[in-house]
């Protein structure tokens, strides 16, 4: 199946149980969003805090249930057979899922090690990786070590180990130096050209999302509000940037937060 | 839908339990050994517990009635080994919060690797560590003047009994951590059974002295079990029957203990 989209996601609903809340006081992170990217993409994930990006992420990546609808990631249902979407896919958390007081090389061979490949195999693939993330000369080091963008470089290699089809990044340029998200655009870009790799990344940077993505997704109060190319979405809310294009969709929900929160 | 197989070129099969553990108990040791600093300071406390009391209390010996060959150092070792494999694995929540907390366990949990094993690589770290630990405090012990006629047979059953101990606080701690995501519920749970199950045991008295309720909660008490087993197995005169029940317990309990963190573990990863 050529055609098939690399995520295809239908009527995904989440809800948690708000601390305090009781039987009734469940928060809705997701509530009917239906979300599809094509193979070979990059997709980018934007919205408020608490939209249900991160949500839609662990749910794609097998890490959560939903209490209704369906997903296909790579062609496989994730609710039906988790174990093989995760050969499929590699995913790069919110926070760095690294081991600190391992080396670098070690954190890739382990995750090889994981991954099935055998002794040889796991140590070149970690070296190759070291080197194409530019962290040959620190392979030896512990990781608690690291610098912030080294330690994102990192997990981003943990994510490829075992060269998956589809790589999702959890906000992956939170809190690094604008050197450091440039470079890390940079290698984002190529792995997508280059590789074939879909990529799906979730953002709070627009320009992130504009500068990378072939198409983004507005998420807001758990659904997808808004979808299209960069060009398509600011053409539709007559917009200049995608910071607009976020506010037009997005931005009334803040006011109206701040309003039901006090 | 044919696509549920893997791609072409695609890694071997992974996520065999007894490989997997492998490679993970493999991370956790590495740890434990690249820190050994770590596993040496938390004697600390049962060390100075052993000679303080060992001190303060070795008259205890001579009150009639009190039935043990030996010094009262060598009486209280078993009972040192017995509150250090406890206390020390009681912080095994500790480490799974914040793995938690790091994403380590997300990482972990979108690959293929076997969920038994993530947590079998825990139980692996307890058993060694403390197993570590044992031997030190026993040998302290030696230096400070006690004896074993059991011998090294003795020592292993004790260190066994130790390991049981510490796998059944460490799957409790990992399933409080867990379950109440807070570690000041980790240190309520230590602090709440920590002094009484001590006490509430042979480990600094002998239980003919204690009054007849203390006598029925510490021949309930599992911490109680492994001081009886490891002094017995310690002794000139083990008695075989005593330590094959007793043990029996504390694996069994370790077992149930184990069980109980990998079900809760298996909920936490459907919905990390």
């Amino acid at each position: 199946m050529p055609d098939e989209p690399a995520v295809e996601a239908r009527g995904l609903v989440k809800t948690y149980p708000l601390p305090g809340g009781g039987k009734k006081g469940r928060l809705r992170a997701l509530d009917g969003l239906d979300l599809t990217v094509a193979r070979g993409a990059i997709a980018a994930l934007v919205g408020p805090n608490g939209a249900g990006k991160s949500t839609t992420v662990k749910i794609l990546t097998s890490l959560a249930r939903p209490d209704e609808g369906s997903a296909r990631v790579a062609g496989v249902d994730v609710l039906a057979a988790p174990a093989v979407v995760r050969r499929l896919i590699g995913v790069v958390g919110q926070r760095s899922g690294a081991d600190p007081s391992a080396t670098g090389r070690e954190n890739l061979i382990l995750q090889a090690h994981l991954f099935g490949l055998p002794a040889t195999e796991a140590r070149r693939r970690a070296d190759e990786l070291l080197e194409r993330f530019a962290l040959a000369d620190a392979a030896g080091r512990f990781v608690k070590g690291y610098s912030g963008g080294m330690q994102r470089r990192l997990d981003v290699a943990l994510g490829l180990v075992h060269r998956p089809r589809i790589l999702f990044l959890d906000e992956p340029t939170t809190g690094l130096d604008p050197q450091a998200r440039a470079a890390l655009w940079q290698e984002i870009s190529r792995l997508a050209a280059h590789e074939q790799l879909t990529v799906v990344l979730t953002t709070h940077y627009l320009e992130e999302a504009d500068r990378l993505a072939d198409a983004v997704a507005v998420i807001d109060d758990g659904k997808v509000v808004a979808e299209g190319t960069p060009a398509e979405l600011k053409e539709r809310a007559r917009a200049r940037t995608l910071d607009d294009v976020y506010l037009h969709y997005a931005g009334r929900r803040f006011d109206m937060a701040e309003v039901t929160r006090a | 839908m044919t696509a549920v197989t893997a791609p072409a070129g695609a890694a071997p099969a992974a996520g065999h339990p007894l490989a997997d553990t492998y490679y993970l108990t493999g991370r956790k040791l590495h740890a434990l050994v690249r820190q050994p600093y770590v596993l040496a300071f938390s004697v600390i406390q049962p060390a100075i517990w052993l000679f303080l009391f060992g001190e303060l209390f070795h008259k205890v010996i001579d009150i009639p009635g009190f039935a043990f060959h030996g010094s009262f150092l060598a009486y209280l070792v078993p009972g040192v080994v017995a509150m250090n494999a406890m206390s020390n694995n009681m912080w095994a929540g500790m480490g799974m919060l914040e793995e938690i907390e790091r994403g380590t366990l997300n990482r972990l949990l979108v690959t293929p690797a076997s969920r038994i094993a993530i947590m079998n690589a825990g139980v692996a770290e307890q058993a060694v560590g403390t197993v570590v630990q044992t031997l030190i405090i026993v040998f302290l012990g030696l230096a400070g003047g006690a004896r074993y006629p059991g011998g090294a047979l003795g020592v292993l059953i004790l260190a066994i009994a130790a390991a049981a101990v510490g796998i059944l606080w460490g799957a409790l701690s990992n399933v409080a951590g867990m379950l109440l995501r807070s570690r000041e519920a980790i240190i309520g749970v230590y602090t709440f059974f920590m002094l009484p199950l001590m006490f509430l045991s042979s480990a600094f008295m002998q239980p003919g002295f204690m009054p007849g309720w203390m006598q029925a909660i510490a021949s309930r008490n599992p911490l109680n079990w492994e001081v009886q087993v490891g002094r017995s197995a310690l002794s000139a005169t083990p008695d075989w029957g005593g330590i094959g029940v007793r043990l029996g317990g504390l694996v069994v309990l370790a077992i149930i203990a184990v069980a109980i963190s990998v079900t809760t573990f298996r909920s936490y990863a459907r919905n990390a």
